[in-house]
């Protein structure tokens, strides 16, 4: 068989091996789902007040917001994170060490992390409809809406997640990346409507895929008439696609290079070098 | 496959004047190697002699500064996959996989060498040969020292490599899991395995030639017996004459002794008369060539 294709099909079940890994550990699913809970139940707690000229609650309008912001946090910074603590432990030099093994680690990572992605968003979505009124989960539109959406924005983010991964030397460094995004989810209108900022920010929100993934789920879950809150009283899908699209298309060009820099440098006792 | 243009018989590794260099240090002077089909060979040295970076480069891991170099017939950084297939590969420390299966990591890693390999080792069997057959279920992070080294070593095995490297293969080990890997690697009979340590009695006991490696140079390379000639008759003489310790080394120790006894005869007390070992020559060797150096 064309070794090639051995490696696409061992991706694969990297990819399955781990995310039955993290699935099947309560400790580091609950490190997974504690943020998400966290922002639900303030949002519930507090966000009973309605939306500036719509009769509907803020709380509600933000759990497709919550969801977007969390997708990124696990997919993006749960790649990158992952990248840099293999490593250290060894693990991407023992990709290297095997032959294609690195196309497997790659693909088997970004797997894992898209499984997990969507999972935790399911896991969070399903108790939110039930709690909080208005989301809309009997539509077949909001299902179709909720897959492609995600399935952009995964591509969208999670070859950043790698090229973070693959710049940044360890863990600790990677935590500086944090800094930046929650400035991005203070301005990509994900607890309130992003027309309440100032026109200038609303244009910094809208070159990151953070606000189009929102966006997106927001038309998916709430009712129609809530795209009034948006930017051009619409949801915008056309350009949802186009913005997500052209994250992607940068995101997959660049990530191989950058990869492949990463793995080049890859060997035993490069960081014993690097430190003494 | 290539095989080396000259009339030397091809070899499994093969450098000539490997030199490597950080920065303003030089770290291998010109490393001439080989290793011959089925050898075992052990490239001994203390800390820092460059072991670790001439096994690295090796593997195709480091690119060299100079010197010419073949591994399987093909200089390690162009080697491509279809040659790291034919490589096992055991570096010094791996904390990795460790929330995955003995078994199921094994299993994995072994279906990237199908595509290369007539044939690899069948998972069951390899956990057999190093013993892991009552672990082959466990979480790789909970295996204790000599047990994780053990998987590595069975890592490096899946492809039924044509050449395994083995990097400081029981440093921290206790005597019992020391002794229970080197019987493992006698196990693997045929297999061609370069090796790197700084004890010396795990080379003898394992290796068919030593390559003795000091400050970036090949000091010494032979079999243990060999290095050991190298020095032989040279003997340290002990005793004691008139109550006071006397310890000289004499290249003719018996007829040192022989005159010893003609002149003092019974005053001649705790005599003690030691050949040099394998351990006298390698320090020997060591100081010399850091004195050199320094």
């Amino acid at each position: 068989m064309n070794p090639r294709v051995v490696a696409l099909r061992a991706g694969v079940r990297r990819g399955r091996i781990e995310f039955g890994q993290t699935m099947t550990n309560a400790g580091e699913l609950i490190g997974w789902l504690w943020l998400p809970v966290v922002a639900l139940v303030v949002m519930y707690a507090f966000g009973d007040g309605p939306l500036p000229g719509v009769d509907f609650s803020l709380g509600a309008q933000s759990v497709p917001g919550i969801l977007a912001m969390n997708a990124v946090f696990t997919g993006l910074m749960g790649l990158a994170m992952a990248l840099t603590m293999d490593r250290e432990d060894g693990t991407l030099l023992r990709a290297k060490a095997t032959p294609n093994g690195m196309l497997a680690y790659v693909i088997g990572k970004v797997l894992g992390k898209a499984g997990l992605t969507v999972a935790v968003l399911l896991l969070m979505l399903l108790p939110a409809v039930f709690v909080f009124d208005g989301l809309e989960p009997g539509r077949v539109s909001t299902w179709v809406t909720l897959a492609w959406v995600l399935l952009l924005g995964l591509l969208a983010t999670l070859p950043i997640g790698a090229i973070l991964g693959a710049v940044f030397g360890n863990a600790q460094s990677l935590g500086f990346v944090m800094l930046p995004i929650m400035g991005l989810v203070a301005v990509s209108g994900v607890f309130y409507p992003i027309t309440a900022l100032p026109g200038w920010l609303q244009a910094v929100g809208q070159v990151f895929p953070l606000y189009w993934l929102g966006l997106g789920l927001r038309s998916a879950m709430l009712p129609d008439a809530l795209a009034v809150a948006e930017i051009g009283d619409s949801w915008r899908h056309l350009e949802t696609v186009v913005a997500l699209g052209a994250w992607a298309v940068v995101g997959f060009a660049l990530a191989p290079v950058v990869l492949r820099r990463m793995a080049r440098r890859e060997s035993g006792s490069g960081r014993a070098a690097a430190v003494s | 496959m290539q095989t080396n243009d000259n009339q030397r018989k091809p070899s499994v590794v093969d450098t000539r004047g490997l030199r490597m260099r950080y920065g303003p240090t030089d770290v291998l002077k010109g490393v001439d190697l080989t290793v011959g089909q089925g050898e075992v060979v052990a490239l001994l040295g203390p800390n820092g002699a460059g072991k670790t970076t001439t096994i690295e480069i090796l593997e195709g891991f480091r690119k060299r500064s100079g010197g010419d170099v073949r591994v399987l017939g093909v200089d390690p950084d162009e080697g491509d996959e279809a040659w790291r297939a034919r490589l096992g590969v055991v570096l010094q420390s791996w904390r990795d996989h460790g929330r995955w299966r003995v078994r199921e990591l094994l299993s994995y890693l072994s279906a990237f060498y199908e595509p290369y390999r007539e044939q690899v080792f069948d998972t069951d069997e390899l956990i057999d040969v190093v013993g892991l057959a009552e672990h082959a279920h466990k979480r790789i992070g909970t295996l204790s020292g000599g047990q994780r080294r053990r998987l590595d070593v069975a890592v490096g095995l899946v492809g039924r490599p044509d050449l395994l490297f083995l990097d400081e293969p029981t440093v921290g080990f206790d005597p019992e899991a020391r002794r229970e890997f080197h019987e493992l690697v006698r196990r693997l009979t045929g297999t061609t395995i370069l090796l790197t340590t700084h004890d010396l009695t795990e080379a003898e006991k394992l290796a068919d030639r030593i390559v003795i490696l000091v400050s970036g140079r090949v000091v010494a390379d032979g079999t243990a017996a060999e290095l050991a000639a190298r020095i032989a008759g040279k003997a340290e003489v002990r005793y004691r004459l008139d109550g006071q310790e006397h310890v000289l080394s004499a290249a003719d120790s018996t007829g040192y002794v022989r005159e010893l006894f003609a002149e003092h005869g019974k005053a001649v007390e705790d005599l003690e008369v030691r050949r040099a070992d394998l351990e006298d020559v390698y320090l020997a060797l060591v100081r010399e060539s850091e004195e050199v150096t320094a």
